[in-house]
């Protein structure tokens, strides 16, 4: 069997006495649509905080690429190749939709630290970005100021981020929260639009959506792996439809 | 190929020197031969803007929140002013680039501690370092004069040549204003790059330029002391024109000064450093002259309208205008 791009060894994550990830064994093939759910405070946030690095480890380990990063710093592990986006946006509020993605691009391409050359000179990074947001069909709104689009737009700018640094693995925390209905399309175009060979986790409550993309559900109840299948093989277990379709099927 | 699309191109063009950039620096040599008696006011304008740009690079585009600035300030003013008084060097293109490099070692030192920090911490230990440097040059009598500072400097002539005469400050102004030419042709070449672009990242949202991998803390440290390296020639210049040092160049009242000046003209936007600077000295000096017992007021109610009602500052009400006169023009 071939080393998964992402993998967690008994992974654990200990906030006082409450454990929010217990013992964790988790793989993300090359490649793969994977979709991690469970219901409210089952964990599925702090697992993708471990996962990027934003939080620490209590024991076990993180390995990307079959390399142990467990005690490696987010921003290094950004470097390796995994992105990631965030359930609240985290955006450039004040830049325009172009400079957003330009960030990312210029720091991917070690064009950041360049002092006595204008931004624009980089047309490499320029073109990037702008090519980037032609393909999420951000292209018109690339003048505009983030912060003046319409959340569903600037859903697509947050990814648009990620995507900036041409990641191999992609971790989305509910990347169609808070999104509109009547917006919500795009999203799930965009995502569904993603480059076949990037490894996607994606963590929502969204059934439609996780049904829709996932070749692979893990259930996360109580910070630990409840169940994990092919999108057929949760939808038919009893104990998930116990846990948690169950529950939303009802909410 | 290259992307054709207009935001493209406008980004591939922002650093472009647009047409009223030109006004401040004619301005500013107008009023050499328009106002030759008030050359020493308007020195004192133009050493204030170049402080203000400096705050602008760390405050404006990067986002550091200081209330310290003035201890860079002081360390430029405290090196020219020492070197020059002990006869140690007098020189002052050279003292100049000394105070320059000793305020950027104090802001490379206090940044790699401070920087670690955020918010509301991070400024009270901002003010905290400059209480320290400003205590020490208290402290310090026997080298900075204590109390009194150290007054008639003696400041060797201008590339040997141009005496720095401060009843007739001709040979200040001028030197004072290629000074902050130069500087300023820096510090709008550093906003306009690469690094700068991820200064205004870091500005605009910290946790996530760590997602993306870019070495934030390291980054700030650099802007920092360059910023405070800008911050020591213009106390530098300071001492050499005034051919003075004291205490007040590293105390609170003028790191406040400097980010009033900068919250009045509109901070991260290079220029407002300009207005801020010429509009807060104007008033204070006329103000002062009509009520000399009050004209704190009017600058205070002045702040508070300019708080509460245009948060970007005298240019920021000047770039909404623009927005709001273009705009019927565009969709027409």
């Amino acid at each position: 069997m071939s080393v998964p791009l992402l993998e967690t060894r008994a992974l654990c994550r200990t906030f006082g006495a409450i454990a929010a990830a217990r013992d964790i064994d988790f793989r993300l093939e090359a490649g793969a649509r994977h979709a991690l759910i469970g219901p409210n405070g089952a964990g599925k946030t702090t697992f993708v905080n471990l996962l990027a690095g934003a939080i620490a480890a209590s024991s076990g380990a993180v390995l990307l690429k079959g390399r142990d990063v467990t005690r490696v710093a987010q921003a290094e592990r950004v470097k390796l190749g995994l992105s990631r986006t965030f359930q609240i946006n985290r955006l450039f509020r004040g830049l325009s939709v172009l400079e957003n993605v330009y960030i990312p691009v210029a720091e991917r391409v070690g064009a950041a630290p360049s002092m006595f050359r204008p931004a624009g000179r980089r047309r490499d990074v320029v073109d990037e970005a702008m090519q980037l947001l032609r393909t999420l069909r951000l292209a018109d709104d690339a003048p505009r100021r983030v912060a003046e689009l319409p959340y569903g737009r600037q859903r697509l700018v947050e990814l648009a981020i990620a995507l900036g640094r041409k990641p191999e693995v992609l971790l989305l925390d509910e990347p169609a929260a808070g999104v509109p209905s009547a917006e919500s399309h795009i999203i799930l175009d965009a995502i569904g639009d993603l480059p076949p060979h990037i490894a996607v986790l994606i963590i929502d409550h969204d059934m439609d959506l996780v049904f829709r993309f996932a070749d692979r559900i893990t259930v996360l109840v109580g910070g630990a792996v409840f169940a994990t299948g092919s999108p057929r093989e949760i939808g038919s277990n009893p104990d998930v439809r116990a846990v948690y379709l169950g529950q939303a099927a009802h909410g | 190929m290259r992307d054709e699309h207009p935001a493209a191109r406008a980004l591939a063009g922002r650093h472009r020197l647009r047409p009223w950039e030109p006004i401040p620096w004619v301005l500013a040599l107008a009023w050499y031969v328009v106002f030759p008696k008030h050359l020493g006011f308007g020195t004192e304008v133009l050493v204030t803007i170049l402080f203000a740009v400096s705050l602008d690079l760390a405050l404006g585009y990067a986002g550091v929140v200081t209330l310290g600035h003035a201890a860079f300030f002081g360390a430029g003013a405290y090196t020219v002013g020492m070197l020059a008084k002990h006869g140690v060097w007098n020189e002052p293109i050279t003292s100049l680039l000394l105070a320059g490099l000793v305020a950027a070692a104090v802001g490379l030192g206090s940044g790699l501690v401070l920087l670690r920090t955020r918010g509301l911490t991070l400024l009270m230990l901002t003010l905290c370092t400059m209480a320290l440097l400003e205590e020490t040059a208290n402290l310090g009598h026997a080298y900075t004069g204590g109390f009194d500072g150290l007054d008639s400097l003696p400041i060797a002539p201008l590339l040997g040549v141009f005496e720095f005469n401060p009843l007739y400050p001709r040979t200040q102004y001028l030197y004072v204003l290629t000074v902050l030419f130069l500087c300023f042709v820096f510090v709008r070449t550093l906003v306009h790059s690469p690094f700068g672009q991820s200064l205004t990242g870091i500005r605009e949202n910290t946790l996530r330029m760590h997602a993306v991998g870019a070495p934030v803390r390291a980054r700030l440290v650099v802007c920092y002391t360059l910023s405070a390296a800008v911050a020591g020639i213009a106390g530098g210049i300071w001492a050499q024109a005034n051919a003075y040092v004291n205490l007040g160049t590293l105390g609170l009242d003028r790191a406040a000064t400097v980010l009033i000046i900068l919250a009045l003209g509109g901070h991260g936007r290079l220029y407002g450093a300009f207005i801020g600077a010429a509009a807060y000295m104007m008033l204070s000096h006329f103000l002062s002259k009509i009520y000399p017992t009050a004209w704190q007021l009017g600058l205070g109610l002045l702040l508070v309208v300019i708080a509460l009602f245009a948060r970007n500052g005298i240019l920021g009400i000047g770039a909404a205008l623009w927005r709001r006169a273009r705009l019927p023009r565009a969709t027409s």
